[in-house]
């Protein structure tokens, strides 16, 4: 195994301590400076063609500065002295109209905390074979049916160095290297059209390709388009609905995750506020956010204010435990901080994120789960999701979906969205499988940035839930 | 474009000067800057201050393209940018319509993009504003906390140069306010939001703003989950606009000429109700999304969609136009120098009806007014045209306004929803988004709740 070399700092720690000194010069607290160099590929394939290669470079600073309540924050693309110095006046003003005292700024020794062994660093890896994939996925989705109409696919990789230094003694390096593949179908017939899709990404580099192959991916995609081809209109109204293992971690995401994240805790724009202590869930519920788990595409070695990733138990047998938790927060609170501080680029300021946020295994056996339930909705695929954290109602789409009757699963069902509020969902939760598994790669979008996210569920069933779909 | 940037448009030529036989070359060059404010509880929570620039090269040989970009203008990395959009033209297919945009001749209609007053505005009038906000919506109702106010402003520049003739740039300068709220009842919380859009922060409408956001929570308290059935649903401005987002990828001449809307054979037949003309109309200066040219370098123009329920035309770049024997239509469309340009509308307007929003619920018999929705992006498919989405708003029973309602879903398809439009407002609302909004009443959606 040989990880990605250690590269020098971005910028030597002499430049970073001045930077972090002008960032105080006009008398606040805390300066802290985030460096990124983020180098990406992509390729796209598209109607049987590659449409284009694409080669991308990312390289800048944020430098925030934080007097009292209030945070001022610039970034620049030029990383000289010169430039550094000019954007962390720019955050020093912005925070506060200046006293003109001198700081000094000592930092600790470099801290790195490696969570994802890559062994073979995309770049090393020639365009070509990235391609040539493309290319096999089109044919493998073609040849499952006749009525394979289109196919979109993509490759991407990025691999990004980071650089957290500030006025606390802070200084942490980080790389993250993700891959990702992604497959889109779309089948035609008399009923119209349908569309189906998969998708694999993980936080390793091309030996993703070794354990996983993309034509059986392109395979799923088509017959997810193909089966809802003969698919029903969705029901409305409530019912029971069962999702596969790995499909549904997107409703914690949405049903509580969000309202775990101390921001928005803090604002009493969740109704999750207060709670600490209290049972908000069913209690076979364990629900964990963890950045340290390998190689899934939430993990980070460290989060991007620096702090080390961590396992964070939030609810633990039903019982709420912990919220999550960002410097600011952290630092209002006089507490520990959760490394869930993230942002999605220099150019963005850090708030609390999730990064793999899963439930654990319960007792029941899936295929129970399915036999027990007379009448529902079995979710094989969810699509995305989003929630309103005051109110505790969430949505998320269903892309693949079929009718329960009698204990067995029955006919396909057009998409939809399923809506429910977040504190009733978690109670109403009546099995919970022991088949966990994590999901697809997903990306979360907070406030305008989105940053890569994993989730994770057993099989389970909740007892109601609101169907989006037309039919009584 | 209206005012040049001769420095910008410097660094593109320099790019395309350097194509050798047989090589087309696009350089777009972008460069911006953005003040973000936040204000919570009297005091500045965050301002954000910050420039970016960067450079996008497209190449094309022997119907291969390349592309890269790179977040800076440094003339050594720009010069990598160019290396590696060239390396990667080997591993692109052969296409007989890859290319670049050719001049044809439509002249761009001067606009004015750039306001004076916005760039000498002080930045303490900008807190000032942001505070007055915060302070208004928080005088309205004793209910009502202010989760953020925001001030928002932004300015840009642009140059595009291409190896066929193309040389275009200019820049752009803009601002808005918003403000999210909280309404409390009991152990209840609702969310508002609203904002106001201008060329510079005196064209602010600051009370409307927040008595919008505070409306929007405090009518939602005590809301209960309606009951299943179909309605006919009264869309806010707001609402109609995101619908009109999702109906344009089905305009979209790329999406048509990969089999990816159903609307492909249709031009010419009667895909929506007789009341429904559609224009996308970058020209107009009312238009927040307004420009003169488009992600090519092309004149922005006046495009007519659908005129009287009636299917007449789908927005096309240079490529998605030379794939189905056409011209383009000015609707290419690029995320800034990081991306190359895709097909989209820019700014959609439907011709309003004659009546108020008041005048038109009146009108329903059994109906919801529909707020807002959540979950577009999860829940409508504009492939099949499979639409659901998650809402929230206030029941209508013989043209009066009832209870509120929540956590529910409203359920059609895109292609029904065109077609059962009853009734359009008059009350345009030029929105900061890539469509006008106006009141929209449909009937026949089916509401999924309890």
């Amino acid at each position: 195994m040989s990880p990605i070399p250690t590269s020098a700092p971005l910028v030597d720690s002499d430049v970073l301590a001045k930077v972090l000194a002008k960032g105080r010069s006009t008398g606040a607290e805390f300066a802290e400076i985030y460096i990124e160099d983020k180098r990406s590929t992509s390729a796209g394939l598209d109607d049987g063609k590659i449409e284009q290669v694409t080669s991308g470079r990312d390289r800048g600073a944020g430098i925030r500065v934080v007097s009292g309540e209030t945070t001022g924050f610039a970034h620049t693309s030029d990383l000289s002295e010169r430039g550094l110095l000019a954007a962390a006046q720019a955050a020093a003003i912005a925070a506060r109209q200046g006293d003109g005292e001198v700081h000094t700024i000592a930092l600790n020794p470099l801290v790195r905390h490696p969570v994802n062994n890559v062994r073979i660093a995309p770049d090393e890896v020639a365009k070509a074979r990235k391609v040539e994939m493309l290319h096999r996925v089109d044919s493998a989705a073609r040849s499952v049916d006749g009525a394979v109409v289109q196919v979109t696919a993509g490759y991407g990789d990025s691999m990004k160095r980071i650089l957290i230094a500030n006025s606390d003694g802070v200084f942490s390096a980080d790389e993250q290297v993700r891959t990702l593949f992604r497959v889109n179908v779309v089948a035609n017939a008399d009923g119209g059209m349908q569309t189906g899709r998969d998708s694999i990404g993980q936080t390793i580099g091309f030996e993703i390709f070794e354990d996983q192959d993309v034509e059986e991916l392109a395979v799923r995609a088509a017959k997810r388009a193909i089966t809802k081809l003969k698919a029903r209109p969705a029901p409305s109204g409530s019912m029971p609905v069962v999702i596969k293992r790995g499909s549904g971690g997107v409703l914690f995401h949405e049903a509580c995750g969000h309202g775990l994240e101390a921001d928005l805790v803090g604002k009493g724009a969740s109704v999750y506020r207060g709670k600490v202590g209290e049972m908000v869930a069913a209690p076979f519920i364990t629900l964990v956010d963890d950045g340290t788990m390998t190689g899934e595409w939430g993990a980070i070695g460290v989060d991007d204010e620096g702090h080390p990733s961590q396992r964070n138990v939030l609810i633990e047998n039903g019982v709420l435990t912990d919220y999550m938790w960002d410097f600011l927060r952290a630092r209002k609170e006089r507490r520990r901080q959760s490394g869930n501080g993230r942002r999605q680029s220099y150019a963005d300021l850090p708030m609390v994120r999730m990064t793999n946020t899963f439930v654990l295994n319960g007792s029941s056996e899936p295929d129970d789960i399915v036999r027990s339930t007379e009448r529902g909705v079995y979710v094989a695929q969810l699509g995305g999701g989003s929630v309103d954290t005051a109110s505790g109602d969430f949505v998320f789409g269903m892309t693949e979906a079929y009718l329960i009757e009698n204990g067995e699963i029955t006919e396909p069902l057009r998409e939809g969205n399923l809506i429910g509020n977040g504190p009733q969902v978690l109670n109403d939760i009546d099995m919970l499988g022991n088949d966990f598994a994590m999901g697809n790669p997903g990306t979360c979008g907070k406030d305008g940035q989105g940053v890569p996210v994993g989730d994770g569920q057993p099989t389970l069933r909740v007892k109601g839930l609101t169907i989006g779909g037309t039919a009584a | 474009m209206s005012v040049e940037v001769p420095e910008l448009q410097a660094i593109a030529d320099r790019v395309v000067a350097q194509a050798s036989k047989g090589e087309q070359i696009e350089a777009y060059v972008g460069r911006g800057g953005e003040t973000a404010i936040r204000v919570y509880e009297g005091e500045v929570e965050h301002f954000v201050s910050a420039q970016s620039e960067g450079v996008g090269i497209r190449v094309i040989k022997d119907g291969r393209t390349g592309f890269a970009y790179a977040g800076t203008l440094d003339p050594a990395a720009v010069g990598e940018v160019l290396a590696e959009a060239r390396d990667n033209v080997q591993f692109g297919t052969s296409d007989e319509f890859a290319g670049l945009a050719e001049p044809d001749g439509v002249e761009p209609i001067p606009q004015k993009f750039w306001d004076e007053e916005l760039e000498h505005f002080l930045t303490s009038e900008k807190i000032a504003i942001t505070k007055e906000l915060e302070k208004l919506t928080l005088a309205i109702d004793p209910r009502i906390r202010v989760e953020e106010s925001n001030y928002d402003d932004g300015w840009g520049e642009t140059a595009v140069s291409t190896t066929t003739g193309i040389r275009e740039s200019g820049r752009g300068n803009s601002c808005y306010v918003s403000v999210g709220t909280l309404a409390d009842e009991g152990d209840e919380t609702q969310v508002g939001y609203g904002f106001s859009v201008g060329d510079s922060p005196k064209e602010f409408n600051l009370p409307k703003a927040a008595r919008e956001a505070s409306d929007r929570a405090t009518r939602l308290l005590g809301a209960t989950k309606p009951p299943s059935k179909r309605v006919t649903v009264v869309l806010d401005p707001y609402v109609t606009a995101q619908f009109l987002g999702v109906i344009s990828s089905t305009l979209n001449g790329e999406s048509v000429s990969k089999g990816r809307s159903f609307f492909a054979d249709r031009l010419g037949d009667q895909v929506a109700d007789s009341r429904i003309t559609l224009v996308d109309d970058p020209t107009n200066p009312l238009a927040y999304t307004a420009t003169d040219i488009d992600g090519e370098g092309l004149a922005a123009r006046r495009n007519v969609l659908i005129e009287d329920g009636v299917l007449k035309k789908f927005v096309h770049s240079s490529y998605s136009a030379r794939r189905l024997k056409t011209v383009s239509t000015g609707n290419a469309v690029r995320g800034g120098f990081a991306g190359s340009p895709g097909v989209g509308c820019i700014a959609m307007q439907l011709t309003p009806g004659t009546k108020s929003q008041d005048e038109l619920i009146a009108d329903v018999d059994d109906g919801v007014w529909v707020q807002m929705v959540q979950g577009l992006h999860s829940g409508v498919n504009p492939i099949s045209g499979d639409f659901s989405t998650g809402a929230s708003g206030l029941l209508i029973s013989k043209g009066q306004v009832g209870a509120p309602v929540r956590e529910f879903t409203i359920a059609s398809t895109l292609q029904r929803m065109l077609l059962d439009v009853v009734a359009l407002g008059n009350d345009v609302d030029w929105l900061p988004t890539h469509a006008a909004g106006l009141t929209m009443v449909i009937r026949d959606v089916t509401m999924s709740g309890a």
